[in-house]
């Protein structure tokens, strides 16, 4: 019996691709802007301002495209966090990544038709994804027209505060995408996953 | 040029006292209020009246916009002990004004401050020389002196102070577009015209907040370390384009806008952004040790973590 999962449709995979690259054009020139040094540019400045730019733009349709596609296709409800007993999930999980798996168990939450994500991958996603992704974009916005910014936060310049929290938030954006690159190559092999996510089907462990 | 001359001797006998206490005092009440206000009666409004001696009657004139001259902004300049009658003639106290005394000559800046003592940080001579390689000397020679972007009636000395940058900028950056944004200004030394500053100036991310975060000579003079501000303002042609020059960790608002703040913040904390914290922020010279640390720190983790996992991974398989 072919025991794959149809899990991941077009327009999520679409929207998936285009949000990886474009993370990884503003990451490139996020950093290449942040750090800049004119003896070494990553970067040729003028343009990574000019990239990050369009590319964040482009980035802030497709999360509109992101959340629009969960509320209308349902895809929406493999986030939604039951509370209750949800830390000792998590902690399961954990537990599982750090010693189950070495041991040969199996995952303690294996993906269904229900069930897309382990508590794990549902907390960094609704965190990434609902939280940190907003405030990037948000902060992002802000920093596009910064005519809108409040000038003085308790003599604080109001564009270096916004800046440094988009700084930070990219930052942790980041850090969430080497990991879950990384997580990514613990499907039934260290392939699937990204196979999964051209095709569409998941591979069972 | 005699007259010049005398007028400028009597200049400085005159204010040597006050400069030779504190360069300019603008604590103390100004010292010729008193007689100035004759002056001000009718320079400081758009409407001044006096009697006709011919007719017999009152009249109520409008004045030259050019010559109203507020007294409360006067008086925060750098010349508010000044009287009037120390730089214009004191024919000048006579109503009506005889023509021929707007032919006055105007002096620059040196006629006054050159070679004096108690000015010598100022370096006045060095910024003639720099104005004399200037674009506005070459280009417009004798039609361009100092109060075309120093007005001595309301000049403030901003840069060595401790001014918000914010201030600062604004207040040279009007010095510039009092000409270079206003066609009508702009003609009175050059019959070209010119395009809009925005259009010149497209090629820059965000226009408007360039302009109002740094100054024109930013970009406009090169680097120079004995005056705060270089006086060269060189043909457009040698402009900085290169945003690293400023976006960067070496960051040359160091030497030029922040030059005071990040000379006091060395000499108070050492810490040579921390002038940048409070007021403003730019991207690639804004850089914080601590937050730089916490970041390689979290990314080193989170790769070691990885990467002993890989190993245990391969170790089992």
């Amino acid at each position: 019996m072919d025991q794959r999962l149809y899990l991941y449709p077009i327009w999520l995979r679409i929207w998936h691709g285009i949000n990886a690259l474009m993370f990884l054009v503003l990451i490139a020139t996020g950093i290449s802007m942040q750090y800049s040094n004119p003896d070494a540019p990553l970067i040729r400045f003028d343009l990574a301002v000019q990239w990050h730019n369009i590319t964040g733009i482009i980035l802030s349709i497709n999360y509109i495209i992101f959340v629009a596609g969960n509320l209308v296709t349902g895809n929406g409800k493999f986030y939604l966090i039951q509370l209750k007993g949800f830390v000792q999930q998590i902690i399961r999980q954990i537990t599982y990544y750090v010693s189950g798996h070495f041991k040969g168990e199996h995952t303690p939450f294996p993906v269904t038709a229900a069930r897309k994500f382990n508590p794990l991958q549902k907390l960094t996603y609704v965190g990434a994804m609902y939280m940190l992704v907003p405030v990037i974009i948000i902060t992002g916005l802000a920093l596009l027209f910064p005519e809108f910014i409040v000038t003085k936060v308790f003599e604080f310049s109001g564009i270096y505060l916004t800046a440094l929290l988009h700084g930070a938030v990219g930052f942790l954006l980041s850090l969430f995408l080497v990991i879950h690159v990384y997580f990514s190559t613990m499907g039934s092999t260290p392939g699937s996953n990204f196979k999964s996510m051209m095709n569409g089907w998941h591979e069972p462990h | 040029m005699k007259i010049r001359t005398f007028i400028t001797f009597v200049c400085l006998l005159f204010l040597m006292p006050v400069w030779a206490q504190l360069n300019v005092d603008m604590e103390s009440e100004p010292a010729k209020a008193a007689d100035n206000q004759h002056c001000f009666n009718c320079h400081a409004n758009q409407i001044y009246s006096f009697e006709n001696e011919v007719s017999g009657m009152t009249e109520r004139k409008a004045m030259n916009p050019n010559f109203i001259f507020q007294p409360d902004v006067f008086y925060q300049g750098v010349h508010r002990h000044f009287a009037c009658t120390d730089c214009h003639s004191p024919d000048y106290e006579n109503f009506p004004h005889q023509a021929e005394l707007r032919l006055e000559p105007m002096y620059s800046c040196i006629d006054c401050h050159g070679g004096d003592e108690a000015f010598a940080s100022y370096h006045f001579e060095a910024i003639e020389e720099e104005f004399g390689k200037s674009v506005h000397a070459s280009r417009h020679s004798e039609n361009f002196n100092c109060w075309m972007c120093h007005d001595p009636h309301s000049y403030k000395a901003m840069t060595r102070s401790n001014f918000k940058i914010s201030e600062i900028v604004t207040y040279h950056n009007q010095m510039c577009s009092n000409c270079h944004d206003n066609p009508v200004n702009f003609q009175r030394i050059s019959d070209s015209t010119k395009k809009p500053l925005e259009q010149i100036h497209e090629f820059l991310p965000n226009f408007k907040l360039h302009f109002s975060a740094v100054r024109c000579i930013e970009c406009h003079t090169p680097a120079e370390d004995t005056l705060w501000v270089s006086h060269n303002v060189l043909e457009k042609e040698f402009a900085v384009k290169k945003c690293t020059e400023c976006h960067s960790a070496n960051t040359m608002l160091m030497s030029s806008l922040y030059k005071y703040q990040n000379l006091e913040a060395r000499k108070n904390r050492g810490t040579l952004n921390a002038v940048f914290l409070n007021e403003s922020y730019v991207i690639g010279a804004n850089r914080n040790i601590y937050l730089n640390i916490i970041s390689l720190v979290l990314f080193g983790l989170t790769v070691a973590g990885i990467l002993i996992h890989i190993f245990f991974r391969i170790k089992k398989h």
